[in-house]
């Protein structure tokens, strides 16, 4: 059907046909080569410019250019603009340039990947660009997916094949892609695979990584095709010696490139109060030019007219004053220069680089140094006011150890000192020397030495624990060499209690269908395993049965507490008292707590039971019931051993992190996917939650009404007098206020509350109808979990802050999983160093652990903002004093848009005169080092009341302006009125007055920085200096007899400066202008701090009253966890999801496995087998 | 301003395991360098606003500037101004005739005499001004209306100058020269001054006309072109401004060394004003070798030869005579702001003292909150 060609835009149906190069070039489809890059060396002038044109500042500037080259309007030679404009964009395209020449480098690198192709009949290695939709390739291990293919077979049994999906979704368990059985057929035949002519049909590209469907036609029958077979661009092939694929999606096609690029461009709330600013700055300067313009054509009606003998004729009045308006236009654009926009990129990058450079920030374990992905969110690092993180491996470790254990009633993992006192336990303390089992996992890490005696004793009790440790459990090991144990667990927990006996003398070494090998104190024993009563959701519990060599028979079980206690065998009731209060004490710091128990049972029993659990089996109807109540009716009279307790590790410094952020005024919502118990458990151990606080909401209902009782019920006790109504502030915002915004206002509470809510709960709360009763519930917590919560939802819940909350956002997390709410928040930050990137790609700010958030925050983020104010404040000061001194000039000269200054120091007056000391001021500056940051974490609050930059301050700043310029222009007028030089001749010249007057500004602006910088380094002193000295280089050069001879019409000023600047009234009136721009300036700070003090000013007080750091400041008190003695018990903390139980005892993996231990493959082909359902399903 | 002065010596990085993996720095790790720069310790110097500091400063800026104040207005007192106004706006003056009668296109020249007396001699080298008001040099049409180019005696923009000089480019299809409105409006009037002997006769008093330009204007900016020879030769072809009586070459022909565009009233002229009100030198009246005073108080009479009209745009015409010092000329204003801000600096300071004994307590460090 070569008629049937459909463009790859407007695709409808993808219909190609293997091996068949001709009919799937007749589609046009795009081939595997990628392209990331924008342009080539022909189209990089003009589309780079046309990029930069579109922007608003570049385009103004464009728009000034145009308006200088009418002669009538023109009030300033084209240099002015052309000048600043060349730089501005030769910077920013040199910038493009080298980024697009890194893409290309990396397209070129990836497209010319080898890979094996099928063709004419024979493998052949081709580039990655080369290969075609409908080429079938070959695989081999650890190579990467070339395009989105259709597996077709492979090496491993069922025609499996493992993939690890990190790149593509960050997840990094690998996942496993199974073939049709009629293509697996094919093997690694060549002949078979040449003359495979399958036609596929699917759906046209698309970015949904979860879903495809599409038919596979073969030899008249079609089979039905979904994401199982299909191995995607991005994918890494693992524990699979070689599978061939069909090409179906190739290059942009290809789901990974769907994916890419779609990031949304995120913008600073100072950004957009910028834009707000430059677009009110923009009417405010068509003002000044009206006014201008109307004096104009009063000008020219009233005095212009009756001068027609002495100046060349111009035009009537309205026209010259609409002239005048143009020509105002182009001089008083340094309103709105361009050079604010560089630089505030410069100093945002300069910003970016500081936290990459930090040494604070640097994880040393994994190399890891923080990164600042994106170089434009800096300043909001200092205003940040929810941060949304998430738990398993930002809060905690994702490393589970086994930590203390109560055995027979008596406890063990304590360290305690000569007078029976807790010894904290670190890194330095001296671990237990397990040097005597060869067995031994060297990473292991236990510190009570008793616990090792007593089972090197052979007490029988703490035997059986790790006995039991070592048999009940679906754990696959994995011995790659002899003595080398690798275990394959489906929960860390799990792993980590089977590594503990493992370390205890309990080696769990292989395992069968039938049996498990075990290596109890250096004996091998085999256990016959009879059964194994997984474990599930409602079960909380699981049991193997075993009979041991001796042929004793045994269930083990091991399950959440408050379920084994209820099955114990009576006899016990001592043991679960003393076990309990042991359990109360381990959910009391944070972890997660298993008990352990057993029974002997009778080998006729067992016989009765077995064949019925082989009728329940295999039954049709009720199967899960009846298989529960035969599970039900076996572990009962159980015998207690005792309990195990697992910590899920928290990072270092979390704690510690999260009190400093709160102290920050900063709220911690947590979001996380794990179970109520855990998360509430975390919650707890790192502060978050506090046994003092007044109470901890829980919402968990599971009807819309039952939540929003909930909630109402949670707020109204939280402020028993508030209104029910929320208290909603509509307000518009945004260019040209189009923006509606409603923002809920905080609510004033009595205490220390808290709410966890789970996932079902937060799916109705969420709805558009109780959004806000969510939001005013949450927001008086102090603290918020949300466990068992989808990606989705979490991205939800940033949104909800977002929109009715206006403030800023920070979203941490380390999984694929998190990626929705970091791309939802202003802020994402992605904790790097661990396997998944996913988080870390599409994050802004990446490093290793959560603790350096705090430094993030708290000193860059508070730099940054507080940097980017000063600049802003100070930016706009100085410009607008530039332009108001024009202002007043247009009164004294016809209105006729005369510059008062010379037209370079115009030109440089941004560039050059004041570029570098602004960015000295705006790079190194600080008000309190990092340490007082730390001190005083309340520091941060200004940046997120916008306190240092807003409307308020920006029409502080105009006012102040103004004043400035009315004392440099009307003094140096006042002072040159009717004067002459000392030596009689001229000096009120246009000429001189305007270097007077552009003298007089320069040093005042370059004082009142000084006034403004906190922290004088060298660089500031000499920035400042030598831009100053720097002027007068350039004007004595610029006014030199050499500059005017070669250049005579663009260097008029020639002699001025050697004819001013001799005179001493110039320098007095330079000296007066300077004071009375100061003096204000001064005075009013200096009431400010006297009267009105800031916890700055105060910081800075004190830091400057103390003069050697280490006198005054006492060590930071180690804060010690408080010990929790609460009746809260932990759960069951197996993962939630189903265990292996079933595969363990199917036998349909170990098919090839004639050898008691598993191969590699082998082993990850269980432990993926069993999400594979519905096989091969014919249509 | 008060000042501490510290260099963080902080330990870095938390993790006491850096050691095993840095080892003996063999190998390259990521771990950012530990320089003060990009750690954001630089030794810095951190001046805050203390009532140490400020105070102090208020009362010594006070100090100093009221002495320096005080003589800058002693100064400008001091200096002798005498200021004629000469518009002949006024029935009463003698150039009302002048004033009304006269318009560029006349070409017989209107004389007047204004008398005057002096009350105290003027000593020392006097300055002769004339004075303009309301005529806006620094106008932009007219600031620009000029060829550097051409008056720096570049021929061939004195064939062809400027577009920048229209419409005085050219006068009957020849370049003008020199061009643009600044040259065209060239002040004209020709003033004397007669000192009246008490016996009644009229001494006429030597006015030097060289000196009263910039030396850089006289010697670099304005040169004729080709050099001091012949400029009737050299200026052939060009024509005169349009507002012009003579031609350039016919501005001085007595003195080869002030003619053409190197006459000092025309090179004064050209220096445009940065007001609509300003002064320009006219001519200088040398002290006398003896102890005599350059001009001693008695009758003097200025004889103008009104050429310029001002009366269309009410502009005023002055004749000003002056000594200087060695700030310049008459200008009280710089004294009396100095002398202000001082006193206000100064009371500013005692006021803030007073605030500072009574509120200054406040700002004590330990009632910060944590």
């Amino acid at each position: 059907s070569l008629n049937d060609v459909v463009f790859p835009s407007t695709e409808e149906e993808r219909h190609l046909r293997a091996n068949d190069r001709e009919l799937n070039l007749s589609y046009k489809y795009s081939d595997n080569a990628i392209k990331t890059s924008k342009y080539n060396i022909f189209t990089f002038l003009p589309l780079n410019l046309f990029e930069q044109f579109q922007r608003l500042a570049n385009a103004y500037f464009l728009f000034l250019l145009c308006l200088q080259s009418i002669p009538e309007v023109s009030s300033l030679p084209w240099y002015t603009t052309v000048v600043p404009l060349v730089l501005v964009l030769s910077m920013t395209m040199a910038k493009d340039g080298s980024d697009d020449m890194n893409r290309h480098r990396c397209d070129k690198q990836v497209n010319n990947r080898q890979v094996e192709v099928l063709v004419e009949g024979e493998l052949q290695s081709e580039k990655w660009m080369d290969v075609q939709v409908g080429d079938i390739v070959k695989l081999e291990n650890n190579q990467f997916v070339t395009a989105d293919l259709l597996l077709l077979s492979s090496s491993e049994p069922l025609n499996l094949v493992y993939i690890e999906t990190a790149e593509l979704d960050g997840e990094t368990n690998l996942k496993v892609k199974q073939a049709l059985t009629v293509t697996g057929k094919l093997e690694d035949s060549v002949e078979k695979l040449a003359n495979f002519n399958g036609e596929v049909r699917c759906e046209p590209p698309n970015n949904r990584l979860d879903k495809f469907t599409g038919t596979l036609t073969l030899k008249g029958e079609t089979y039905s095709l979904d994401n199982e077979r299909i191995l995607l661009r991005g994918c890494t092939l693992r524990n699979t010696q070689w599978c061939f694929g069909l090409v179906i999606f190739g290059g942009p096609d290809t789901k990974l490139m769907q994916n890419c690029g779609r990031t949304t461009f995120k913008r600073t709330s100072i950004d957009r109060l910028m834009n707000v600013l430059v677009l009110s700055i923009f009417g405010f300067l068509m003002i000044m030019c009206l006014i201008l313009a109307i004096g104009n054509g009063i000008w020219e009606y009233q005095e212009g007219s009756k001068f027609a003998a002495f100046l060349p004729k111009g035009v009537n009045a309205p026209f010259s004053a609409f002239l005048t308006f143009w020509s105002y236009v182009i001089i008083l654009n340094t309103v709105v220069p361009i050079s604010l926009y560089v630089s505030v990129e410069i100093i945002r990058l300069g910003n970016s680089f500081y936290i990459n450079w930090d040494r604070k920030m640097y994880y040393p374990k994994n190399d890891t140094p923080a990164e600042a992905r994106t170089t434009t969110l800096n300043e909001e690092l200092g205003q940040i006011k929810y941060i949304f993180s998430d738990k398993t491996g930002t809060l905690t470790q994702n490393v589970m150890t086994f930590n203390k254990c109560s055995i027979n009633g008596k406890a063990y993992g304590e360290l305690l000192d000569f007078s029976g006192q807790r010894v904290e336990i670190n890194e330095v303390r001296e671990k237990v020397d397990f040097s005597w089992n060869n067995l031994a996992d060297p990473k292991f890490c236990f510190h009570d030495n008793s616990l090792v005696e007593v089972v090197r004793e052979g007490n029988p009790e703490v035997q059986a624990f790790f006995r039991l440790l070592s048999l009940c459990h679906t754990v696959m090991p994995e011995e790659k060499k002899e003595g080398e144990l690798y275990y394959q667990a489906q929960s860390p927990d799990e792993g980590a209690l089977v590594t503990a006996a493992r370390n205890f003398g309990f080696v769990f070494r292989s395992r069968t269908p039938e049996s498990i090998t075990v290596v109890e104190m250096g004996e091998l024993v085999t256990y016959e395993l009879l059964a194994v009563l997984d474990f599930n959701n409602v079960r909380k519990r699981m049991s193997v049965i075993v009979r041991s060599p001796e042929g004793k028979l045994t269930l083990y079980c091991k399950g959440a507490d408050t379920i084994i206690f209820e099955r114990l065998n009576p006899s016990c009731s001592n043991l679960t008292e003393v076990t309990t209060l042991h359990l109360n004490e381990f959910a009391g710091e944070g972890l997660r707590t298993l008990a352990l128990a057993y029974k002997d049972i009778d080998p006729e029993y067992m016989e009765d039971w077995k064949l019925r659990h082989h009728v329940a089996n295999t039954a049709m109807d009720e199967r899960e019931e009846k298989l529960d109540a035969l599970y039900e009716e076996i572990e009962k009279g159980l015998l207690l051993l005792g309990s195990t307790a697992v910590e899920d590790k928290l990072q270092d410094g979390v704690p510690q992190t999260i009190e400093q952020l709160s102290k920050a005024d900063i709220k911690i919502w947590v979001l996380t996917g794990d179970k109520q118990e855990t998360a509430e458990n975390i919650g707890y151990s790192c502060n978050m939650l506090r046994e003092e606080m007044n109470e901890v909401f829980i919402v968990s209902a599971n009807t819309s009404e039952e939540v929003r009782k909930e909630l109402q019920t949670a707020r109204r006790k939280m402020t028993p007098d508030g209104t029910e109504e929320p208290t909603v502030k509509k307000s518009r915002s945004g260019l040209f206020c189009l923006q509606k915004t409603e923002t809920v206002a905080d609510e004033p509470v009595n205490g220390e509350y808290a709410m966890v809510i789970n996932g079902h709960s937060l799916a109705f709360a969420l709805e558009k109808d109780m959004e806000i009763e969510l939001l005013r519930t949450a927001c008086m917590c102090q603290t918020v979990i949300c466990c068992r919560v989808t990606p989705l939802q979490k991205a939800q819940v940033v949104e909800l802050v977002k929109k009715y909350k206006q403030a800023v956002t920070l979203a941490i997390g380390d999984g694929a999983n998190d990626v929705s709410m970091i791309k939802a928040a202003h802020i994402g930050v992605g904790i790097s160093g661990q396997e998944g990137m996913q988080a870390v790609l599409s994050s802004d700010y990446s490093f290793a652990q959560f603790r350096y958030l705090q430094r993030l925050l708290l000193v860059h983020g508070r730099w940054s903002y507080l940097r980017m104010c000063k600049f802003l404040r100070y930016f706009f000061y100085k410009n607008f004093t530039f332009t108001f001194v024009h202002f007043w000039y247009g009164f004294f000269c016809g209105f006729s848009a005369q510059t008062v200054f010379d037209e370079w120091f115009i030109t440089l007056f941004n560039l050059v005169y004041t570029a570098l000391p602004v960015l000295s001021l705006s790079l190194f500056d600080q008000d309190v080092n990092d340490w007082w940051s730390f001190q005083y974490p309340q520091l941060y609050t200004p940046g997120q009341l916008n306190q240092y930059f807003s409307k308020r301050a920006f029409v502080y700043t105009v006012l102040h302006s103004g004043y400035s310029s009315l004392v440099l222009f009307f003094i140096p007028w006042a002072a040159m009125y009717d004067t002459v030089r000392d030596d009689g001749k001229e000096i009120v010249d246009y000429q001189s007055f305007a270097l007077l007057a552009q003298t007089c500004l320069l040093i005042a602006v370059s004082i009142q920085l000084g006034l403004d910088t906190h922290y004088w380094t060298a660089m500031n002193q000499f920035f400042l200096w030598g831009s100053l000295s720097v002027y007068f280089a350039v004007i004595f050069t610029m006014y030199s007899n050499g500059m005017f001879l070669t250049l005579t019409s663009s260097f008029p000023f020639i002699g001025t400066a050697r004819n001013s600047l001799n005179q001493p009234n110039v320098w007095l009136t330079m000296l007066l202008t300077s004071v009375l721009c100061v003096l204000p300036v001064v005075a009013y700070r200096f009431l400010r701090i006297l009267l009105w003090p800031t916890i700055n000013d105060k910081v800075r007080g004190r830091g400057s009253t103390h003069l050697s750091l280490d006198k005054v400041l006492p060590p930071t008190p180690r804060r010690v966890q408080a010990r929790r003695t609460s009746t809260r018990r932990s759960g069951y903390a197996f993962s939630h999801a189903q265990g292996y139980g079933d595969l363990v005892t199917s036998g349909k993996f170990l098919r090839r496995t004639p050898k008691s231990r598993t191969t590699p493959s082998l082993n990850s082909a269980f432990i993926a087998r069993h999400r594979i359902k519905n096989e091969n399903t014919v249509i | 301003m008060m000042a501490s002065n510290y260099n963080a010596k902080e330990e870095d990085g938390h993790q006491p395991a850096a050691i095993g993996h840095g080892g003996a720095g063999t190998v390259k790790n990521k771990k950012p360098d530990n320089t003060a720069f990009k750690q954001q310790r630089l030794p810095a110097w951190q001046p805050i606003l203390t009532a140490g500091t400020v105070l102090p400063a208020f009362f010594v800026i006070g100090l100093i500037f009221i002495p320096i104040g005080i003589g800058l207005f002693v100064t400008s007192n001091n200096i002798k101004e005498l200021e004629i106004d000469y518009t002949g706006g006024d029935m009463s003056s003698p150039c009302y005739n002048c004033s009304q009668s006269y318009s560029w296109n006349s070409t017989k020249p209107c004389t007047c005499s204004v008398p005057f007396s002096l009350d105290q001699p003027f000593e020392s080298n006097v300055f002769m001004y004339y004075g303009l008001s309301n005529f806006y040099q620094n106008h932009r049409r007219y600031v620009k209306s000029r060829d550097d180019s051409q008056l720096n005696g570049d021929k061939a923009s004195l064939k062809s100058p400027s577009k920048e000089c229209e419409p005085y480019r050219t006068s009957d299809e020849k370049p003008i020269a020199p061009c643009g409105a600044i040259a065209n409006s060239l002040f004209n009037d020709t003033l004397e001054l007669y000192y009246i002997d008490p016996n009644g006769s009229r001494t006429a008093i030597p006015l030097v006309k060289k000196g009263i330009a910039w030396w850089t204007d006289k010697h670099v900016k304005f040169r004729n072109p080709g050099g001091n020879d012949n400029l009737t030769v050299v200026f052939q072809g060009t024509s005169k401004p349009v507002n012009w009586r003579k031609s350039v070459y016919e501005l001085d022909p007595s003195d080869p060394d002030n003619n053409g565009f190197i006459n000092e009233d025309f090179i004064v002229w050209m220096r445009t004003a940065a007001l609509p009100t300003f002064r320009k030198l006219y001519r200088i009246i040398h002290k006398k070798p003896n102890m005599t005073p350059t001009l001693p108080l008695g009758q003097y009479i200025l004889e103008v030869t009104y050429n310029y009209p001002v009366r269309s745009f009410e502009g005023r015409k002055r004749m000003i005579l002056s000594t200087i010092s060695w700030m310049g000329g008459k200008n009280p204003f710089l004294g009396i702001a100095y002398i202000t801000v001082g006193s206000v600096c100064f009371f500013l300071g005692i006021v803030l003292l007073i605030i500072h004994h009574k509120y200054g307590n406040r700002n004590h460090s330990a009632d910060i909150p944590s």
